[in-house]
């Protein structure tokens, strides 16, 4: 066992690429959330994005056609889901499940042909003298776009729910979707939106995980990712900033794992590897025990169906 | 002034088995309160829906200030100068004031700007406001505020106010009289919807009466007697339940020293409430909603636990005791939510008798449940009670809303308690329903059980009720004889004044 | 336009007449997809749904059926009863896991003991195994009001990790040449849960999976905790009024689940697969799922679904090796027919209306 192979460096720069594909599903959901809906189709939504970015970037050879791709085919499935939820008024629990178990089958299908490709390399920050400069440069100013993108993601969705009308709009039909029946607002369009966007952010996640993180094409290689977003979502308690502090958190504990399996320590692989997945448990019982806290931000209409009745 | 306008012209909207409304026709003119007056189910509110924008009429057409009128959305009826004061569901509790009132201004000035118009238009109307506050930990009187001042920084040409007293204290009410003639006086029009006749007689100049979706009369209510607005309204002589002279027997219910925190975000808390019941007698308690009615009815039916020796039946403290332990015992409720609360939507009658009667009916046995005998406990119940229903199979929610309140009481009644406690009995039903439900809680009592009234409805509680409480922030007055009170004592009662509390 | 009025009482019919549609639905929509694909589309659907039940090889497929639809059915009771009351367990796949790690656990344990005693012993063990898993949410649930439904999906990548760490750790075969993979319990005679009539595809877990049915039955139907499990699900509120306990009925429906699954995990481990291997959960615990919903959450109606469901499994298969169907459009295919299902069932709570758009003005 050797510990002192890991670098703090390298750690932070590496934690910030492995939680990109969770923060940009996580701030999707998020804003799907504030508008009052439950999409538990991250994970499926996420795994479609992954290989119809992958299969798009090798067919084309561009990986920034891929991640648009990736975008349209997650918010392709979630159209589904908006449909089913908004017009034909469904439980959004159990559409939500059936989203993933439907992308986990569709993936697999679409993606057989191109299991062990390797696709093109994705953009990557590189500036001379700036990203050189120890310590700041490989966390600071030499990642992949994507995380840029991501953290850009984060700061607009934060803006637009702070400070425009249609973030104030979006709210509102979180909160109470009646009043704002009444007031005359369009429900089930502002839903469909932003159900829609919530699709885009999970494919893109999706992509950053086939054409960056890994990258390569496996089945099923989400592997609970889309579930972990939704937990951050829950421990954020709906803030866009916290998303951003949960997701790194938990690219943290992804990464810090695998640097301990590199590093040859004592505890079994599995034991490892499970950590993500039960730290997610840890996180969301603390942050459920001080319930009152958090349910102040949570939207009051979210996972109710609305039906306009007269 | 007698400018016309907003000009109605045979207004028709029929709904799939009910015309909500047929044909009707009147004018509202510049600068008068103009009441609309009409039971439950008159069709007030399909009309100033179609008002609003919010339903679109079958037939006829609207004319405002000389212009076609037919907006389409809530939008366009506020961009042509209509502005509407909801009765429910038109705020956002988690948001503030300001956001609030932003929601309903089509091109609202910045925040800082919004704020500050906020601030001086609430205290040029005597409504003061903190823009910042969230609107969930506001009271009643205070949100209808937050709704008044979203309409008046539009500036409209016609306010509608949906039953805007239900939820106000006799003083608040005083209170909205002088905006709304400060307004008047401005030359805004006002609609005033409404089923309280003194109000309408002491404020509007104009009413015009619904009654089954039609239009029964449009007169000067200040020229006609409360009688004969009522019996326009109703079209038929009403009869007002009838108390039997009773004497009151030995104390029941005994409640001391019951507190309880808040139950959620904007919960409301209860402090120290005490009050004892003695057979035969009607407590009726008082109080604008959200001023711990909903908890106090948990506690005493059980849903929510609290110590032990705060609740006393026949000397039994009850108060951690579950709601079935209390019904074996003979204390039965009935709350304020009809579906939902007292009756699950979907599911039967016969399934819903079960739900409550199942220990004192004898419905289960080792657990197994006898359905033939809860079907014929919940056709008993519709009998006796005069459920319109096609049967006991039917679900909850298809119901109208005075049928399944009969239902609801019904089911408490025929269980024959000891204690019953209920919560807005009449709430939302109409008027005949509602006095045999005020008819039944009478003779419950005459039979020597004991109840509780709670209900926002003054009038109600002045007639069946023996004693009165009222409460306030959670905390109820002493209870005192009925007959000791004057609607001004009430009043002060009600806001929270109790020389004993 | 069309609009939607809800009707004032459930629609018996279409309650019926729902899930029939969408399987046909999804014949078309998985026709389209089987075409898109390259495939024949109406030869794909006979060799899913026919070819099973009456090809020349239906002997061989016709026990496969129960074989494969009594995990299905088993899951799917126990999950029916929590998503009636709104609780969702969706974890059974890692309760199903647990249930056979115990209850291989328990028959490796003795080995090479041969006793009446071992398979009753397996039996209980599978079943606490499952009814411990899913206590995990259940009693997070009632401290701490943690979401069930992300607990219970998370330990099912830690049940896989597990799983993991048993066929290649402490239950690897010291026998088995290095290879990973627990003995096989098929050659263990006291563990097997051997077929009782060779050749129909009946070993005890389809028995298991019967009384399950029959239980879950009369429980909704006649038992108290049965219409309190309704009613909470109904109105949370009407079961608080009711005087229904909600943690109680938290722990039932959790537990009852995890029982199941962990049962049908151990029936499945001791028999069709035999041994604790990485690859030992194919996805009953998510198929059930789907299962539970197409019977409408109704005993009977499940016990249809699940040989349906096994149905398309099987078909599945056959279409993979004689079309080259790919295994995936089979999980892709269960989803489709979950999605209609969900959609087609608005109508029995709603009608669809013309509304009237013309406004005389």
């Amino acid at each position: 066992m050797d510990l002192s192979a890991i670098s703090p460096t390298l750690l932070v720069a590496s934690l910030m690429v492995a939680a990109t594909p969770i923060l940009l599903a996580a701030i999707g959901e998020l804003v799907v959330e504030k508008s009052g809906v439950l999409n538990l189709g991250v994970e499926g939504m996420m795994i479609t994005g992954a290989i119809s970015g992958f299969a798009a970037a090798v067919l084309t050879g561009s990986p920034m056609i891929g991640f648009l791709c990736a975008a349209l085919g997650g918010a392709a499935l979630s159209v589904i889901f908006a449909i089913i939820t908004q017009y034909f008024l469904s439980n959004q629990v159990a559409t939500g499940l059936a989203l993933t178990l439907f992308g986990l089958g569709l993936s697999a299908m679409l993606g057989q042909s191109y299991v062990g490709i390797k696709p093109p390399a994705s953009v990557k920050l590189d500036l001379p003298l700036v990203s050189d400069i120890p310590v700041i440069g490989p966390i600071l100013f030499s990642h992949d776009f994507t995380v840029y993108a991501a953290l850009t993601l984060v700061t607009g969705v934060w803006w637009f729910l702070k400070y425009t009308r249609g973030g104030l709009i979006l709210r509102a039909v979180g909160e109470s979707h009646d009043a704002a029946h009444a007031l005359g607002y369009k429900v089930v369009r502002v839903r469909i939106l932003a159900i829609m966007f919530g699709g885009a952010c999970a494919g893109l996640g999706g992509a950053a995980l086939s054409l960056v993180r890994v990258p390569q094409w496996t089945e099923g290689m989400t592997a609970g990712a889309g579930w972990i977003a939704l937990a951050i979502v829950v421990f954020a308690s709906w803030k866009p900033a916290r998303v951003l502090l949960g997701a790194y958190l938990f690219g943290g504990v992804a990464v810090l794992q695998l640097n301990l399996q590199a590093a040859g320590v004592s505890i079994p692989v599995e034991y490892l590897s499970m950590s993500p997945y039960l730290i997610t448990i840890v996180v969301l019982v603390v942050m459920s025990a001080n319930r009152s806290k958090s349910a102040l931000n949570a939207p009051a209409a979210l996972g109710r169906v609305f039906h306009a009745s007269r | 002034m007698s400018k016309s306008l907003l000009h109605i012209n045979g207004l028709t909207k029929a709904y799939p088995g009910v015309v909500a409304n047929d044909d009707v026709s009147f004018n509202i003119d510049a600068g008068e309160i103009h009441a609309l007056l009409g039971e439950n189910g008159a069709g007030k509110s399909t009309l100033v829906k179609m008002i609003y924008g919010l339903v679109r009429p079958d037939h006829g057409a609207m004319q405002l200030a000389g212009k076609n009128f037919s907006p389409a959305e809530p939008r366009a009826a506020r961009a042509a100068g209509v502005a509407m004061v909801f009765q429910h569901f038109s705020l956002f509790e988690a948001l503030s004031v300001a956001e609030n009132i932003a929601l309903g201004m089509e091109t609202p000035p910045k925040s800082n700007a919004l704020s500050a118009r906020i601030t001086e238009v609430s205290q040029a109307y005597g409504l003061p406001l903190d823009p910042e506050r969230l609107v969930g930990d506001l009271s009643a009187g205070e949100r209808q505020r937050v709704e008044i001042i979203r309409c008046l920084l539009q500036e409209p040409k016609l306010l509608i106010m949906d039953e805007p007293t239900s939820v106000l204290t006799p003083q608040e009410v005083t209170t909205l009289f002088t905006t709304l003639r400060k307004l008047k006086a401005e030359g805004t029009s006002i609609l005033y919807i409404s089923h309280k006749l003194e109000e309408i007689r002491a404020l509007c100049e104009t009413a015009t009466i619904l009654r089954g979706g039609k239009k029964v009369a449009t007169c000067d209510p200040r020229k006609k007697s409360a009688r004969e607005l009522a019996e326009m309204m109703v079209g038929g002589t009403l009869n007002s339940a009838k108390a039997k002279k009773t004497t009151l027997g030995e104390v029941v219910l005994k409640v001391s020293e019951l507190s309880l925190p808040p139950q959620s975000a904007f919960g409301t808390s209860l402090k120290n409430i005490a009050f004892q019941l003695h057979k035969g007698e009607i407590l009726g308690i008082g109080g604008v909603a959200g001023n711990g009615q909903d908890e106090l009815l948990a506690c005493l039916s059980g849903e929510v636990k609290t110590t032990g020796d705060a609740i006393q039946l026949n000397g039994v403290s009850l108060g951690n005791m579950l709601p079935n332990v209390r019904r074996a015992l003979g204390v039965l409720a009935a709350p304020e939510e009809r579906l939902g609360h007292a009756a699950a939507p979907d599911m039967s009658l016969t399934e819903n008798a079960m739900l409550t009667a199942m220990t004192r009916q004898n419905l289960s046995k080792s657990g197994f449940l006898d359905w033939p005998r809860a079907k014929a406990f919940a056709e008993q119940v519709i009998s006796q009670f005069d459920v319109r229903t096609p049967g006991p199979q039917s679900a909850a929610r298809s119901l109208s809303g005075g049928n399944l309140q009969k239902f609801v009481i019904g089911r408490e009644v025929l269980q024959d308690p000891e204690v019953l406690i209920v919560n807005q009995p009449t709430w939302g039903v109409d008027a005949a329903a509602a006095a045999d439900i005020r008819q039944a809680l009478l003779d419950l009592a005459t039979k020597g059980a004991a109840v509780i009234v709670i209900s926002q409805d003054l009038d109600e509680l002045m007639e069946i009720s023996t004693s009165f409480a009222a409460l306030n922030t959670g905390r109820l007055s002493t209870a005192r004889p009925m007959a000791e009170l004057s609607l001004d004592e009430i009043g002060l009662l009600l806001g929270g004044a109790d020389a004993a509390a | 336009m069309l609009r939607l009025e809800k009707r004032p009482d459930p629609s018996k019919t279409w309650g019926y007449l729902a899930p029939v549609l969408a399987v046909i639905a999804t014949m078309i929509g998985g026709g389209v997809m089987f075409a898109l694909l390259g495939k024949d589309p109406f030869e794909a659907i006979r060799t899913i749904f026919y070819d099973p039940l009456f090809s020349e090889f239906a002997w061989y497929y016709r026990p496969q059926l129960l074989i494969k639809g009594a995990p299905l059915i088993l899951i799917a009771i126990g999950l029916s009863m929590g998503f009636r009351a709104g609780i969702w367990n969706i974890g059974a796949e890692g309760q199903y896991i647990i249930g056979a790690i115990c209850g291989a656990g328990a028959a490796l344990a003795v080995y090479p003991l041969e006793s009446a005693l071992v398979f009753p012993v397996m039996i209980l063990c599978g079943a606490i195994g499952g009814f411990a898993w899913s206590m995990i949410p259940a009693i997070l649930k009632i401290k701490f009001g943690t979401n069930e439904i992300l607990v219970s999906l998370m330990l099912v990548y830690v049940a896989e990790q597990l799983l993991a760490s048993m066929s290649l750790g402490l239950m690897k075969n010291p026998e088995g040449f290095g290879f990973p993979g627990s003995r096989n319990l098929q050659q263990y005679a006291s563990a097997h849960n051997a077929e009782l009539w060779t050749g129909t595809g009946i070993h005890l877990g389809v028995v298991f999976a019967l009384i399950a049915v029959i239980f879950s039955y009369i429980m909704l139907a006649r038992h108290q905790m049965g219409f309190h499990i309704r009613l909470t699900g109904e109105s949370p509120k009407a079961a608080k009024f009711a005087g229904v306990n909600p943690n109680k009925v938290v722990i039932y429906c959790l537990g009852f689940s995890g029982a199941l699954a962990g049962l049908a995990g151990m029936f499945e481990v001791a028999g069709p697969s035999g041994q604790i291997s990485i690859d030992f959960n194919v996805g009953y615990g998510f198929t059930a799922i789907i299962v539970a919903f197409l019977g409408r959450l109704d005993p009977f109606g499940i016990l249809l679904a699940g040989l349906l469901m096994a149905l398309t499994y099987i078909g599945g298969e056959i279409a993979q090796s004689s079309l080259g169907l790919p295994s995936a459009a089979i999980q892709a295919f269960q989803g489709m027919l979950l999605f209609f299902l969900l959609a087609l069932d608005m109508l029995t709570n709603f009608k669809i209306k013309r509304t009237n758009t013309e406004v005389r003005i």
